[in-house]
């Protein structure tokens, strides 16, 4: 062909040669903000890391993800009161994702299948005894071991589990799934000692040739309250009641059950005693349902299954059939004020429901160890006064949940491991949180949360079956998809596509991004439009 | 709508790509190896609508006629920023002839395909508003009504952007222009009908129209594959804000596309011989006040004292659109 | 093969012979037999494959061409006076982007007054629009052209623009030699564009150029309309050998020996003034003819050597620069070796007034002897001109000028019809 007519016909694409980078006054970067779930969640688990793998169908990626963790996952699944569901971004465009029930179906399917947790390839040759095979206990054994410490938990009780076995009734937590988990953790190397009660920690450490000690003895001693009671009035507290579910001896609590209190424990109990057959089980509590501490979840059940509560109500005086219960009013703070007015419950038994006290008696004589409220006092890195001995889960200060719990045999964990080779260990940086209105939701279909399969209430009143269900496949990853992978990355192409100048260079699956800066105006549409808030601004330097 | 809706999919059909979809379900754009039919380097302003949406629309082209593609496009910002001497952003057969005669240009590309048995190469006419609502227009009807095996692409962005924002027939009422300001008491346009040439290319009979946003890539890319299904005449008009002409900032482009469409300013659709047979539903209704307020060209509306009558006019247009088109889901209305 | 038929059905047989890829149809007076001769051919299949497509307009027309051509198509339309105008934007583009496309012009009078018949100022009014302009003085010629301006254009990349006299040749009964297609095709190679769309290859045609290569870029094409004219003699050579007649150049001279008047003009009207000229030189006048077939590139070369030895020289042209005088006499001064003073214009036959021979032999003896006027407007109703005029200089706002005329002529307009 002849040669083509001067200027007037070009070559295509030559405009690579103009470098339209130099435009730019500001320029984009690409960021990773802390999605509100991980940021909420107690264990500090990478929720949008796990949903991430889970969407996929990658199942057993995702399980490992969340197990980095939290070892716990089908426990977790059913137990925890999800604050990263509380917190998830998408609870305000329509319903936040239902990050406990995926859990739940990642942790059943793991036990399932049979996955088990990669053991180390090395051991460190130090030996670390945690005291207590409750959540803190086992979370902070699983975490020392996956760090190639020996581990030994040595336990007061016949089966492991604490709290998770003996606080929290089988029809929301079913022992099967809770032996599995704990066995897994077994499987890993570590030692479990049961009936095996430390009564000196420093005789122990000592003669167990022991580098470290992680105490997680948790508070398993019931508070009382002064209320005058005749002889014949059968009182009970709600940790013996359900300590007793789990030992055999089940307790007789009669036709009318009054539970005093207003936790999840006064729940629980009362719940109990409708399976156990009480036509009435009565909650009685001193404030509104807006105060009461109990998660809504759990008193709503509670209610489905004609569990009663009488709000504003103190209990003055137990008689052998009846109570007698005051009326009270709340004041302008907000607190519960007698009224002198009384009213007469039926009642064959009362039980205390008013929270669990720290049993610190194998703590005496350990030098620098400070107590404090009834609770063990640590500092930052879990440890106690005493260099060595560590100290978690409800026997600190804290929310006394399972997830506190396991979040604290992390943290306690991490910190063993650095003190066990004189460092420290440092907390990296938090991101910037990955708040809403870093979204452009738009881009987010619709789709309402999925619901799990609920017990009827029949079987409910009658039987300790499971209440609620799990998700099958089709709805785990319906329910993942849901996720708006806030604040990270989840290679959707929006930035890719919406460059009106092709200055974003796609590196792959998994790769993500880069910007190509020799043609990126700056004009910040990619900012804008990424979905999940990925993507920020900053100033060019000229 | 034309495309299946990929539903749950974390996005929807929404974003540009989807890590969970399978290769075919992916759109043209979040192809690793897709034409940039308009490639890096070209003079647009930072954020334009039009080069992102002559992107969209030709990489779309491209890959429906497996890249047997043609351009002839129109005087006009896209030409203009995308073909300075001695660089070209055009990776396809590109030819810019006239300001007013893309339309017939292509007439002629696509007659010489045939008469040489290349009918497999298909051709595209493409130009702004001003080219195709004005100047252009005689060509365009002329090429609508012989039918001829072109599909044409209006990059609307609302007025003559190229020599410094002038009014075009295309410009809404009430926007302002350079132009508009010495006519009528008003600093914006004046209402009327301007040209609505979706409507004008469907009384042409042709046998597809379709309007698109540059919000919206897989309703925009689903279209151009759609025309490609056709010979004859095909019209698909799309929406590119202007970030200089409207006077909203440049990372805001597709936001403003968006709000054009979601407050019914701009109806999307689709029409086959005439007949209307698909529009995109509006997701989230707002009133035209939210697409309005972000724009220069229509901040006169809201300096005090404001001007709620016109802002009720531009309403009652964006409701005659809502009612016409359907363009509100029945539940999404209540 | 010798034929009686219409000029416009020759040039229609002889365009069919160059097998156009696609043909741009738009009536306009006196070209519309053109594409109607075309399109019964496309239609009897005897123009096979071709696109013939019917446009809304002129400027549609040309820039269908311009698709087509772009492409690689062969592509032809024809127009005239308004027509061409109307394509203006089109026409200048065509050149710019070097697409070599033919165009017939079947030279019409531009309005207003608007005007159906014969001059030349529709073609002149795009001289410098970067075609190729060649002028028929036959229909032998114009036919010879058009096969010629296809071989031209494709291998200068370049339009070329035949311009043959409305009605008295595109209507005009007139024996003419048709060649045959095998005389065609061996004369005229398949298109091979310079440029081409073509997916397999793609450029981009029709970039914006700055100050910074504008220039260069005009030059180029006056360099190539330049080096066409050594190219242009050489093809008519070449059509001399294959079809056996001398047909184009860039110019034609008469009776030149010895001439110290020579008459330049251009197109149909060169036969009377053969004519003329014969008449005069039977008297012992020794009187000459120039006749202009190439008028743009502008032959100097050959124009200067022929007028080497004039003492005078009389331009005959269908046009007027308004203001100035002559087209194509200013084009002849600057190529005449004499003085500027020895070139007469005559301006003749505008809006299709007839030339005669009594005419001419007036002006050319009046040339001889001295007596013409620089510029001179054949057959010009002075006393009504001088009328009009005077009324206008009484009154400021004597109305249009159309009207006046009317007037002086007695009827009056409400009167018409």
């Amino acid at each position: 062909m002849k040669p083509k007519p001067f200027a007037i016909t070009l070559d295509p694409g030559s405009s690579l040669a103009n470098h339209t980078g130099s435009w730019r006054t500001v320029r984009p970067e690409y960021v990773d903000r802390l999605p509100p779930c991980n940021h909420a969640c107690p264990a500090g688990e990478n929720v949008q890391g796990w949903l991430f793998h889970a969407e996929a169908g990658d199942y057993e990626q995702a399980w490992r993800v969340l197990t980095r963790d939290n070892p716990l996952p089908a426990v977790m699944g059913r137990v925890c009161y999800h604050p990263c569901e509380s917190s998830c971004n998408r609870g305000q465009l329509d319903q936040s994702v239902g990050i406990n029930a995926i859990e739940r179906y990642l942790g059943d399917e793991a036990l399932r299948r049979g996955w088990k947790f990669q053991p180390p390839e090395r051991q460190s040759g130090k030996r670390v005894l945690v005291i207590g095979a409750g959540p803190s206990g086992l979370s902070a054994a699983y975490h020392l071991a996956m760090r190639g410490h020996a581990v030994t938990i040595r336990e007061a009780g016949p089966v492991a589990g604490g709290m998770m076995r003996f606080g929290i009734p089988k029809y929301r937590l079913p022992r099967e799934v809770l032996d599995a988990e704990v066995q897994r953790i077994v499987d890993l190397g570590v030692t479990l000692e049961l009936n095996s009660k430390v009564d000196d920690v420093l005789a122990a450490r000592r003669e167990g040739g022991f580098d470290a000690v992680f105490l997680a003895v948790g508070a398993h001693i019931a508070k009382r309250a002064y209320i005058p009671a005749g002889s014949a009035a059968k009182m009970l507290d709600a940790v013996s009641v359900l300590r007793g579910m789990e030992t055999g001896e089940q307790p007789l609590l009669g036709r009318r059950v009054v539970v005093y209190g207003g936790g999840n424990t006064a729940l629980d109990v009362a719940r109990t005693a409708k399976r156990l057959g009480a036509e009435e089980s009565i909650i009685v509590y001193r404030r509104t349902r807006e105060k009461m501490p109990a998660h809504e979840s759990e008193l709503e059940e509670a209610l489905q299954e004609g569990v009663l509560v009488k709000w504003l109500s103190t209990i003055k005086q137990a008689g052998e059939s009846s109570i007698t219960v005051e009326k009270m009013a709340l004041d302008a703070k907000g607190n519960p004020q007698p009224t002198g007015q009384f009213e007469t419950l039926e009642a064959d038994s009362v039980v205390l429901a008013l929270g669990q006290d720290v049993d610190l008696s194998l703590l005496d004589g350990v030098p620098g160890l400070e107590v404090a409220d009834g609770v063990v006092k640590v500092d930052d890195s879990m440890m106690t006064g005493h260099p060595g001995i560590f100290a978690g889960g409800d026997m600190v200060k804290g929310e006394r949940t399972v997830t506190v719990g396991i979040g604290h045999g992390k943290l306690a964990a991490r910190n063993v491991d650095a003190w066990l080779r004189g460092e420290q260990w440092v907390h990296p940086p938090q991101h910037e949180l990955a708040t809403f209105d870093k979204l452009n939701t738009w881009y987010y279909t619709d789709a309402p949360k999925s619901k799990q399969p609920i017990l009827d209430t029949i079987r409910r009143q009658s039987t300790f079956d499971e209440v609620v269900g799990g998700y099958d496949e089709t709805t785990a990853q319906f329910e993942a998809r849901r996720c708006l992978s806030c604040g990270n990355c989840f290679e959707c192409d929006n930035c890719y596509g919406v460059c009106p100048d092709n200055a974003v260079i796609k590196l792959g699956p998994g790769k993500r991004y880069e910007f190509n800066l020799d043609y990126c105006k700056g004009c910040g549409i990619c900012v804008s439009e990424c979905p999940c808030g990925a993507i920020r601004t900053v100033a060019e330097e000229i | 709508m034309t495309h299946q809706p990929i539903r749950f999919y974390q996005t929807g059909t929404f974003t540009v790509g989807n890590r969970l979809l399978a290769q075919e379900q992916r759109s043209v754009q979040a192809q690793a190896g897709r034409t940039n039919s308009l490639n890096s380097g070209h003079r647009a302003c930072q954020g334009c609508g039009e080069a992102l949406g002559a992107r969209y629309a030709i990489d779309a082209a491209m890959d429906a006629t497996n890249r047997q593609l043609v351009a002839a496009n129109a005087t006009g910002c896209l030409e203009v920023f995308s073909t300075p001497y001695p660089e070209t952003s055009w990776q396809i057969p590109w030819i810019h002839s006239l300001f007013g005669n893309a339309a017939a240009v292509a007439t002629g590309i696509a007659a010489a395909m045939r008469v040489k048995g290349r009918e497999n190469v298909r051709v595209v006419a493409q130009g702004g508003d001003g080219g195709t609502t004005d100047i252009g227009f005689g060509c365009l009807s002329g090429m609508f009504e012989r039918n001829d095996d072109v599909l044409y692409i209006c990059y609307d962005n609302e007025a003559y952007m190229n020599t410094g924002v002038q009014r075009s027939s295309a410009t809404p009422p009430a926007a302002r222009t350079n132009t508009t300001m010495p006519v009528g008491s008003s600093t914006g346009a004046r209402f009327g009908q301007g040209k609505n040439l979706p409507r004008i290319a469907m009384a042409h009979e042709i046998p597809y129209v379709a309007t698109a946003t540059v919000a919206e890539l897989r309703d925009l890319e689903a279209k151009v594959r759609r025309a490609m299904e056709f010979r004859g005449a095909r019209y698909i008009h799309i929406l590119v804000p202007c970030p200089l002409g409207w006077g909203h900032g440049s990372a805001e482009t597709i936001r403003m596309a968006r709000l054009a469409k979601e407050t019914g300013i701009f109806p999307v659709f689709e029409a086959e011989h005439g007949e209307v047979t698909n529009v995109s539903k509006i997701r989230r209704p707002l009133p035209v006040e939210e697409y309005l307020r972000p724009q220069t060209r229509f901040a006169h509306l809201f300096k005090p004292p404001g001007h709620p009558e016109i802002i009720a006019r531009l309403q009652q247009l964006a409701d005659r659109n809502i009612r016409r088109y359907g363009l509100l889901d029945t539940e999404a209305a209540s | 093969m010798l034929k009686q038929v219409e000029g416009s059905a020759a040039v229609a047989e002889a365009v069919a012979l160059c097998r156009p890829e696609v043909i741009c149809a738009y009536p306009i007076s006196p070209q519309t037999h053109i594409v109607e001769g075309l399109g019964k051919l496309v239609s009897a299949g005897r123009l096979a494959p071709c696109e013939f497509i019917n446009v809304e307009s002129e400027f549609a027309a040309m820039s269908v061409a311009i698709g087509a051509s772009a492409a690689g198509a062969r592509a032809y339309t024809a127009t005239a006076s308004q027509g061409l105008l109307f394509m203006a934007e089109a026409v200048f583009n065509a050149a710019g982007l070097g697409l070599p496309i033919v165009m017939t012009v079947a030279n019409r009078a531009l309005g207003a007054p608007i005007n159906i018949w014969n001059d030349h100022t529709d073609a002149l009014s795009q001289r410098d629009c970067g075609w190729i302009q060649l002028f028929a003085e036959d229909n032998q010629e114009a036919l010879d052209l058009h096969i010629q301006a296809f071989r031209l254009a494709e291998e200068l990349s370049l339009p070329v623009m035949v311009c043959m006299d409305g009605f008295i040749l595109t209507h005009a009964y007139e024996r003419v030699d048709l060649p045959t297609q095998e005389q065609v095709d061996a004369y005229l190679p398949p298109y091979e564009p310079r440029q081409v769309l073509d997916p397999a290859d793609p450029v981009s045609i029709g970039a914006m150029v700055g100050p910074e290569a504008f220039m260069e870029v005009r030059y180029l094409a006056h360099a190539k309309q330049r080096q066409a004219l050594e190219l242009i003699p050489a093809w008519a050579d070449e059509f001399k050998r294959v079809f056996g007649r001398e047909s184009g150049g860039l110019a034609h001279t008469y009776r030149l020996e010895d001439a110290e008047t020579v008459v330049v003009a251009l197109g149909s009207v060169l036969g009377t003034i053969k004519d003329t000229v014969d008449e005069l030189r039977d008297q012992g006048v020794r009187i000459g003819v120039l006749g202009i077939t190439c008028f743009r590139p502008w032959p100097t070369a050959a124009v200067r050597a022929a007028l080497a030895n004039a003492k005078r020289v009389v331009v005959l042209e269908k046009s007027l620069a308004v203001g100035l005088g002559g087209i194509v006499s200013n084009n002849v001064s600057a190529s005449y070796p004499g003085s500027p003073d020895d070139v007469h214009t005559v301006v003749a036959g505008l809006g299709g007034r007839a030339i005669t021979r009594a005419s001419l032999r007036r002006v050319f003896t009046e040339a001889i002897e001295g007596r013409l006027e620089h510029v001179t407007f054949l057959d010009l109703d002075h006393k009504l001109v001088e009328r009009v005029l005077a009324r206008e200089r009484e009154q400021r706002r004597s109305g249009p000028i159309a009207e006046g005329i009317l007037k002086d002529l007695g009827v009056v307009a409400a009167k018409i019809g």
